[in-house]
Formats: structure tokens, C-alpha cells, sequence
């Protein structure tokens, strides 16, 4: 039998899905980022420049510390990759970095992205007044309320903020104005798309910008425990871009067992969630043949979940590929359950995540692991920005 | 030769129109249909609408949402245009995005357009490489012809390679941008027009997005065949209801 390969194809596609099924008016630019972006990212003067952005500005490698406590508690080795210490507190910006970089090369002027928690948001806005580049973020109506320290940050970066006013009013609809922002726009513009989302080359780039995340875990580990690889390695899935950077070393290591956490929101089957390889079916979403939740006529659904980085109706290419396949257990977490895991954590160990994060730490306790299982979980944020989440869920 | 090749013999400035079905009620589509043949348009578009359309200006993006949530559905529009080819003889095309035909089954969709009297489909997010790999025979046996877009942006090549798998018109986006009602061309666009009229291709192109009114339907056609109207249609029968369709489209030409 024919290995599975768990990468993109030649034409853009994971098995039976991605691809770029996108309006003629985006033709230009997507391929013109298809045509060049292997060419760039080989290119070791690239590589340099972006290597050297992680270091001393993001401040990378992020440490990969074992939680001792929560470890008893548990039972298990858990080791948490603590991409929350990056610049601006979230792996958003592995991202940003790399697509700023690329843009300059590729002579760009002018940048868009789309945010849900903002994180996305504003780790592009930081990296345009790194470069001096004009920025401009979509961002849902819903969001910018809930998430209005992020609003103030991207201001103070010098990025314009536009409200979404479509639809659900959250990620979605912001990407649909990013994508038409570019459409209006597309010679002097790039888009920084957030996750592993959008027509191919999207999903291919932003997981290999993020692959750096566990490309660090196999040398760390190393050094802690004597080998590469984990038992287990688990992370949330909004998009799937913080999944995509930490599983993206270990897809061919079989051994290594894979666990994506989506949001279940209120529950499943609540009619208010955010699970899509439960509830999706094969669809396309902003240019990307994927897993998508719709209703019969393919119309799609609005998503919810308490954390606005989760609430996106599909999954980028890779992860409906890396479901299919059965190479990722796809686990769910309702919104409950992923607050009190938040708290748990600033608890006992002293680190409050972003909301999005506390998904995949709130599998502890349904999960069972053996005593001397490792098990790597990416704490993909920090929770400043879901301070008024926290406060008012738990009358802090 | 289908209605719409046969249409295009015609040696005039052909004028075509897109509205979204379930717009502005449910009941609208086929007396929509029935006024604008009455009123001589030449081609008419009827708009799938989807949750997410991603080439949209807001007027047909809103337009959408209010069919949406009128209860407007593929299987909904097919029930309605039934016997529409008893009613009216003008060509018919059906303008949507791909999802909710992938779900109503690619097939299944062909094979309906081709019992209601459909001629052509204009399906934005469906590219061409994926038309020709997969759907092109499924088009083909049902009758219906395939329109393909192109921008100001896109290469001669292209062109070329969208020509070569035409059979109908070329749609020729006016401008960089999404669809939407302008007053005016600038003189970028009438450039465009006349690059695209010098390449002589195969297959004549149709300008859409941006035409509204007398003016911008007599520049997009100096050097093209016709025109589409959308979004100022839409406008109007928001504003008129559809007793304003026919001095609308006398205004026109
Ligand atoms: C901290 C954090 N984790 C996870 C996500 C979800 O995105 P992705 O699935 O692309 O990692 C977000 C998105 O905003 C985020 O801010």
C-alpha cells in the first residue's frame, strides 16, 4: 500500500481536499503567491531575515516547560509549549512574521488580514509598524465587542479597524471582507490570511510559517526526556494554524498520537457550536474544498463558541484531510468545560490562557493517560485579552 | 445552437439582467421574469443566493440574505421555473456560487437546468481548470454553456486559454472590484474595453459589475457586445417594486 502523505500535492491538495476554488478576480494574486512562495521561503537570505525576526523580536524559541503540578494531578508527563510567551502573546505571530517578509519581497505596499480574537489582528498589525506597512484588519462586529483589547492595541499599531457587518458578524464575515478588500485591490495589496484556511497556497504557508513550533518541541524534548517524540501531542483547532505548527513534524511519526480540540460551545448538538468535524460536511469556504458546517442547501452556518478564535465554521484542508484519514483524534470541548480548565490552570500553574487554549488543556480531565506518557499541549495564547470573558463568567 | 448563441447573432448591444431569486419575495421569480422579457431584455440572469458571496458588493450581498431568509432554496427555484419555458422564450442563465450546487449535486443541478429550459451557468468560484477536469462533459450532455469571467487583471494568455474553452460569451468584469452600482466609467475601463475589442477573440464579451444607468451601459458596449445590469436592478426594486422594471429598462436603452 501506498503511504499516506499528510503534505499538500502538486495541485494544491490534501487527498481529497483544498484547492483553490476561488473568483476569477483573485486569480492573479493567489498565483502569483502560488508561483513564488516555495521559491522565497527556500531562499536562505529569506530564511535568515525571518530566523533572526523570531529570535530577537518575537522571542523565540518559546520554552517548553513541564507542568509539574498539573502533571500530578493528572497523571501523566505534561510539557506545555508556551507560544504564549511570544511577542503579543500568542503563535499568531510565527505567521505574520514570515507572510510581512514574504510581502516585501513579493513588493507589496499594503496589507489586510481578518481577525476573530484578534490575536491574528494584531500580531499583523505589529509586524506592518515593524516594516512600515500600511495595515488594514476586518474584524466581526460580535468581535470587536468582545474582544476590545485587541480593538485598542491594532489602533495604537497604526492599523485601521473595519467592522464586519455581514452575517454572524464574527470570523467568518471579516474574511469575506478581506477577501473582497483584495478583490478591490489586487496589485499593490497582500493578504495575511491567519490560519491554515483559504485556497491553496494559504494552508501549505501558514502551516509551514508555523511548523517552527514543533520543529523547537523535537529539540527540547530531546534534552528534557532523551527523545523527539511525545505520546501524544494536543492542540485547539479554530482554522487549525497553532494544530497545524505542532503536529507539522510529527504527521510521519506514527507513534506519535495527534488530538485536535474543537469547540463544542454550548454542546454539539446544542444548535450552538463550533465543532466542525462533527457537524461539517465536505463544502467549500473561502476558496478551500474542506469540512464545513452548512445547512442541506449548502448555505453556511453561523458558528458559536464563548471564544472568538473558535468561531469558524471549517477547518483548513489539512485538518478535514488529517480527520478523514483517522491520522488526528478530533476531540470537542464545550464552553463550560474550557472555562473551568482556564481557571484550573492559572490555578495551578500559574498561567492564565487565552480561551482558545484552554480547549485543548480541559481534555485533562475526560482523557485518560498512562502515568509515564508524554504529552505535549501547545499553549497557543495568554489570556489578557479574555479578561472580560473571565470576569464575566466567573464574577472575578 | 442554444438561446443564448442564437441570441448572440443578434447584431445589437445585447442587455442583460441579474436579480436574486427570492428577492424581494419569494413569489417575485417568475413575474420578475415575465416583466423583464415583456420590457425586451435580451438575456436575463437569475442570482442563486448563498450565505457568502464572496464577489458581491453589499446591495446583492443584502439582496441575498433577505431571499435567504425568505426560505429561497435551489430546490425552491427549480419548483417555480418548472414551466417557465411555457411562459417566456428570452435565454436564461442561472448566476451562483458553488457550495449549494456541490450540495444539490453537481449532476443532479445539470441534469434540472436541462429539464426547466436553463442555457447557461455562471458559477464565479468555480475555476476553470476544475470545469474542465470534472464537469465539463456533465454540462456539455445537459445543454448548458459554461461563462467564464475575466478582469482587468488577468493575461493575454488567459484570455486566450478562457476563449478556447468558451462557447458563449466572455463575462468581462468591468473593474477591480466586487459588484456594485457606478455612475461612471473612468478612462481606465474604456482602455480595458478597447484592449480586450483588439484581441478579436472567438467568443464575444458582455460587460458586468458597475453598469447602472444610460451612460455606463453606452460605455461598456462601445466596444463589446452587451452589458449586465445587477445591482442597480436590485436597487430599483427595492426602491419601486416590480412596476418600475419596465421604465427602468426602457431608461436604459
Ligand atoms: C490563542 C489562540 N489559539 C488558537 C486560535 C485558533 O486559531 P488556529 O486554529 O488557527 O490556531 C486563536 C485564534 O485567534 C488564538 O488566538
Amino acid at each position: 500500500m501506498q503511504k499516506t502523505s499528510y503534505q499538500v500535492n502538486e495541485k494544491g491538495y490534501y487527498g481529497e481536499f483544498g484547492g483553490a476554488f476561488i473568483p476569477e478576480m483573485l486569480y492573479p494574486n493567489v498565483e502569483e503567491l502560488r508561483q513564488n512562495y516555495l521559491k522565497i521561503l527556500n531562499d536562505p537570505d529569506f530564511q535568515k531575515e525571518v530566523n533572526q525576526l523570531l529570535k530577537n523580536y518575537v522571542g523565540r524559541p518559546t520554552p517548553l516547560y513541564f507542568a509539574k503540578r498539573f502533571s500530578d494531578k493528572y497523571g501523566a508527563k505534561i510539557y506545555l509549549k508556551r507560544e504564549d510567551l511570544c511577542h503579543t502573546g500568542a503563535h499568531k505571530i510565527n505567521n505574520t512574521i514570515g507572510q510581512i517578509v514574504l510581502a516585501k519581497r513579493l513588493g507589496k505596499k499594503r496589507i489586510i488580514a481578518e481577525t476573530g480574537a484578534g490575536q491574528h489582528g494584531v500580531a499583523t498589525a505589529t509586524v506592518c509598524a515593524l516594516m512600515g506597512m500600511k495595515c488594514i484588519v476586518y474584524m466581526g462586529d460580535i468581535d470587536i465587542k468582545r474582544q476590545a483589547p485587541n480593538v485598542a492595541r491594532m489602533k495604537m499599531l497604526g492599523a485601521t479597524v473595519i467592522p464586519a457587518h455581514s452575517g454572524s458578524k464574527t470570523l467568518k464575515d471579516a474574511t469575506n471582507e478581506a477577501i473582497r478588500d483584495w478583490i478591490s485591490n489586487p496589485i499593490n495589496t497582500h493578504y495575511i490570511i491567519g490560519s491554515v484556511v483559504g485556497p491553496h497556497p494559504y494552508p501549505d504557508l501558514v502551516a509551514r510559517f508555523q511548523s517552527v513550533i514543533s520543529k523547537e518541541i523535537k529539540q527540547q524534548l530531546l534534552e528534557a526526556e532523551g527523545t523527539e517524540n511525545p505520546d501524544y501531542v494536543v492542540a485547539c483547532v479554530g482554522g487549525g494554524s497553532n494544530a497545524a505548527g505542532i503536529f507539522y513534524h510529527y504527521l510521519d511519526r506514527l507513534n506519535v498520537k495527534l488530538i485536535a480540540v474543537e469547540a463544542a460551545g454550548k454542546g454539539i448538538h446544542s444548535g450552538k457550536s463550533a465543532a466542525t468535524s462533527q457537524l461539517g460536511k465536505i463544502g467549500i469556504i473561502h476558496g478551500s474544498k474542506t469540512l464545513v458546517m452548512q445547512s442541506p442547501d449548502g448555505q453556511i452556518t453561523e458558528p458559536y463558541s464563548i471564544s472568538a478564535g473558535l468561531d469558524y465554521p471549517g477547518i483548513g484542508p489539512m485538518h478535514a484531510h488529517l480527520f478523514q484519514t483517522k491520522r488526528v483524534q478530533f476531540l470537542s470541548v464545550t464552553d463550560d468545560q474550557a472555562m473551568l480548565a482556564g481557571i484550573e490552570l492559572s490555578k495551578m500553574e500559574g498561567i492564565i490562557p487565552a480561551i482558545e487554549t484552554a480547549h485543548a488543556i480541559a481534555i485533562f480531565k475526560e482523557q485518560k493517560f498512562k502515568k509515564d506518557d508524554i504529552v505535549v499541549v501547545n499553549l497557543s495564547g495568554r489570556g489578557d485579552k479574555d479578561l472580560n470573558t473571565y470576569i464575566k463568567y466567573f464574577n472575578l | 445552437m442554444n438561446r443564448i448563441q442564437k441570441k448572440l447573432e443578434e447584431k445589437k448591444k445585447l442587455l442583460s439582467i441579474y436579480f436574486t431569486a427570492g428577492y424581494p419575495t419569494t413569489q417575485d421569480t417568475i413575474p420578475i421574469l415575465m416583466a423583464l422579457e415583456k420590457s425586451g431584455v435580451d438575456l436575463i440572469e437569475i442570482g442563486l443566493p448563498f450565505s457568502d458571496p464572496l464577489a458581491d458588493g453589499t446591495t446583492i450581498q443584502e439582496s441575498a440574505a433577505t431571499a435567504l431568509k425568505n426560505g429561497m432554496a435551489t430546490e425552491v427555484i427549480f419548483n417555480q421555473l418548472k414551466d417557465v419555458r411555457k411562459k417566456i422564450t428570452v435565454p436564461l442563465l442561472l448566476m451562483g456560487y458553488f457550495n449549494p450546487i456541490l450540495q444539490f449535486g453537481v449532476e443532479n443541478f445539470c441534469q434540472k437546468c436541462y429539464e426547466t429550459g436553463i442555457d447557461g451557468l455562471i458559477i464565479p468560484d468555480l475555476p476553470i481548470q476544475v470545469y474542465e477536469e470534472f464537469y465539463k462533459n456533465t454540462f456539455e450532455k445537459n445543454g448548458l454553456i459554461p461563462i467564464f469571467l475575466i478582469t482587468p487583471q488577468t493575461d493575454n494568455e488567459r484570455i486566450n486559454r478562457i476563449d478556447s474553452i468558451s462557447d458563449g460569451f466572455i463575462y468581462m468584469v468591468s473593474n477591480n472590484g466586487t459588484t456594485g452600482a457606478k455612475k461612471t466609467f473612468e478612462k481606465e475601463q474604456s482602455e480595458y474595453f478597447k484592449r480586450i475589442f483588439a484581441m478579436k477573440l472567438k467568443h464575444p464579451q458582455i460587460v458586468g459589475f458597475g453598469i447602472s444607468n444610460k451612460d455606463t451601459f453606452y460605455q461598456a458596449t462601445k466596444f463589446t457586445s452587451g452589458a449586465i445590469i445587477g445591482s442597480a436592478f436590485i436597487q430599483m426594486l427595492s426602491r419601486d417594486g416590480l412596476g418600475g422594471i419596465d421604465a427602468f429598462i426602457k431608461s436604459i436603452r
